[in-house]
């Protein structure tokens, strides 16, 4: 039928109650819990650890650094990966942190980037082989990275060559959210002018960051959306202790001429990423990795197998 | 600022003197505006703005000198600071410190050079650096590897300080931590940089004081800064943040203010000797005797050159012996004249007093 849903509309003589499948869901979802991968990217000593710490309200993982003297200096960058489970309000996060210690730490960061790259590939083609496996799990666990933090020094200055590069690399397999770390070292005017740049810099490369534009998206999501990306790269301050200001607990920095309020907007952009991740756009970070990054590496290797298959009949 | 003037142990040069400064670090750890805070002037100009497009352009280490008139306590003070723009800014670093060291090593060449000569060009410039202020990043970790390399490579031939950058990003718990921790990375690998050095028995109280406080300073934590702001209406040089406001020339907040005067006034003659009795002095026993031995293994240019060097040597102060015998000889001449002269003057005069008789 060609004609307008909307104008031959039944309307409904009595309440039947099919309105009740959000909560339906929703239970169901609350018993399976949620999943979330979130990777860092950045220089050691860029308050990485903290940051994730922070934003979770809880001790998750350890700082990587090097404290002691006898310690090696890492030569390759290693990948570690955390899990833990926390709980709000009978809501379950699965909450999977990958680490990339040694990362730009070296004397020579040539292909420093290619271990990132390949775990982040790595998890789709499992997922891929999980999915095609004729016996295939009820849900398939996902490991899929659904949000990589890079951070940038705050040299005040521009990007480094070695961080375009890989923000180049990491935008093309996975949702890419650039912070400015420990940015308690720029007074305003120096953060501004540093965003600004930064901006520029990555237009110029034609760096894709997420948010994504969608048709899908209506107005209010549009108008959100493009506040994000005026924001965006966050100017941050990590901090697990708290202090005392004006009678209020809260996480913060003190130093000798002053203290650092993490939660106050005047003094960073701490609370707009949190919410960012984790109130307006967790369950959206999720769902893109799935349509439109795992998307695009699934059908690249399906082409590819497919090819190889053609390949294969036609030496026969 | 008032410096205390020490009577006694220091010397007291009206005339001016020249020092040398090398600056190295990664951009951004606010190397420039340490070099344009410590002379109080925009020496270095600030970074342009360049277009996007130079961002991902690997462009390499640059050494610029940049010469300062300074005065301080009416001591007049040359100073060179040498910049190092560009060092670790790149994918592969490697590079950056055969530059570095190629610079030092061609100053001591240079030096070298003229003082083989017979005649020595008495307005020679020496630009020998005296010392290095390597910027440390906070990370409030440890050293990286990157650090480590640098300092192991460069302290042979220069006097490394080690300092760290941006340190208002650290609270007062975190800078402690991470001075003692890089300080026993240090010692770990047995890095040799400059201590402020004394003797406990050969030096007296005060000298020693002295050092051992700037020696527990190290690494110095330094904040840059060139704009004033206001603070409890006096107009200092500081950085205004929504937090606060730290002052670059408050002992409080860094380490500036104890660190300029180290270098400038208390311990520059220090520097300035070390540089001189002991590093240079390796650095010229290393390459004398990497040339004899180049000479005794086989017949090489570098023997011809300098069995050349030598001959031409050898004839120079030949022509020299031979300057001086003829100036002899000519003002023996000369007073044999006049000796002469006067006898006749003499022999006239008798001749003229016997007439009379």
């Amino acid at each position: 039928m060609s004609v307008d849903a909307e104008s031959t509309q039944p309307i409904l003589q009595s309440y039947v109650g099919f309105d009740s499948i959000t909560s339906q869901i929703e239970k169901k979802l609350l018993k399976r819990g949620f999943q979330f991968n979130v990777m860092v990217v950045g220089q050691s000593g860029l308050g990485k650890s903290t940051l994730i710490n922070t934003i979770f309200a809880s001790h998750l993982i350890d700082s990587k650094g090097r404290t002691q003297p006898d310690e090696p200096t890492r030569q390759t960058v290693e990948i570690h990966s955390f899990t833990e489970t926390i709980v709000e309000r009978g809501v379950k996060l699965r909450l999977n942190i990958v680490d990339t210690p040694g990362y730009g730490d070296q004397v020579n960061n040539e292909n420093c980037w290619e271990p990132i790259i390949k775990y982040i590939k790595d998890q789709h083609s499992s997922f891929l082989r999980k999915e095609l496996t004729a016996m295939r799990d009820r849900f398939i666990q996902d490991t899929r990275i659904h949000c990589c933090l890079f951070f940038i020094s705050p040299t005040g200055h521009s990007l480094k060559p070695i961080d375009i590069v890989v923000l180049k690399k990491l935008t093309e397999v996975v949702n890419v959210v650039p912070v400015i770390a420990k940015s308690d070292s720029l007074t305003i005017e120096e953060r501004i002018a540093f965003k600004h740049r930064i901006k520029e810099e990555m237009a110029f490369h034609n760096i894709k960051l997420y948010p994504y534009e969608s048709d899908e998206d209506d107005e209010q999501d549009s108008a959100l959306n493009e506040s994000i990306q005026d924001l965006i790269p966050f100017a941050v301050v990590g901090s697990e202790k708290t202090i005392v200001v004006d009678g209020k607990t809260v996480r913060g920095r003190q130093n000798r001429w002053g203290v650092i309020n993490v939660e106050n907007e005047n003094h960073c952009e701490f609370i707009h990423l949190r919410n960012f991740l984790t109130r307006t756009h967790l369950q959206d970070l999720i769902e893109t990795t799935s349509l439109i990054h795992y998307e695009s590496f699934r059908s690249k290797q399906l082409l590819a197998l497919k090819e190889n298959g053609q390949q294969q009949q036609q030496q026969h | 600022m008032a410096h205390v003037r020490r009577p006694g142990n220091r010397k007291n040069v009206k005339k001016g003197f020249q020092f040398t400064l090398m600056v190295v670090g990664a951009s951004g750890l606010g190397r420039t505006t340490f070099i344009n805070t410590l002379c109080d002037a925009e020496v270095v100009p600030k970074r342009e703005c360049d277009e996007p497009e130079m961002a991902h352009i690997e462009e390499g280490i640059k050494i610029k000198p940049y010469t300062v008139e300074l005065d301080e306590d009416g001591i007049k003070i040359s100073l060179t600071v040498v910049d190092t723009p560009g060092f670790g800014d790149m994918i592969d670093n490697e590079y950056c410190f055969q530059e570095i060291l190629g610079y030092l090593e061609q100053q001591y060449d240079d030096i070298l050079s003229e003082e083989s000569r017979i005649k020595r060009n008495r307005r020679f410039r020496d630009n020998r650096v005296h010392a290095l202020l390597y910027f440390i990043a906070p990370t409030g970790h440890s050293l990286r590897e990157i650090d480590i390399e640098l300092m192991k490579r460069l302290s042979p031939r220069i006097n490394v300080i080690p300092v760290i950058g941006k340190s208002d990003t650290l609270t007062p718990g975190e800078l402690a931590d991470f001075k003692k921790r890089v300080m026993e990375d240090i010692a770990h690998h047995k890095i040799p940089i400059y201590n402020f050095p004394y003797d406990p028995e050969e030096d007296d109280d005060e000298t020693v004081e002295e050092n051992s406080e700037l020696r527990s300073l190290l690494p110095f934590a330094l904040i840059g800064c060139e704009e004033e702001v206001t603070v409890n209406g006096r107009k200092v040089r500081g950085r205004q943040y929504p937090w606060g406001i730290v002052e670059v020339d408050n002992p409080q907040h860094c380490d500036f203010v104890k660190l300029r005067y180290a270098l400038l006034s208390s311990h520059f003659q220090d520097l300035k000797e070390i540089t001189h009795d002991y590093l240079y002095e390796n650095y010229r026993t290393e390459k004398l005797s990497r040339i004899t031995d180049s000479a005794s293994d086989n017949d090489s240019n570098e023997e011809d050159e300098h069995s050349r060097l030598k001959e031409e040597q050898f004839k120079k102060e030949e022509g020299k012996l031979k300057e001086i015998e003829d100036r002899v000889q000519r003002e023996l001449k000369e007073k044999q004249q006049e000796l002469w002269s006067k006898e006749q003057q003499l022999m006239s005069l008798e001749a003229a007093q016997v007439q009379v008789q």
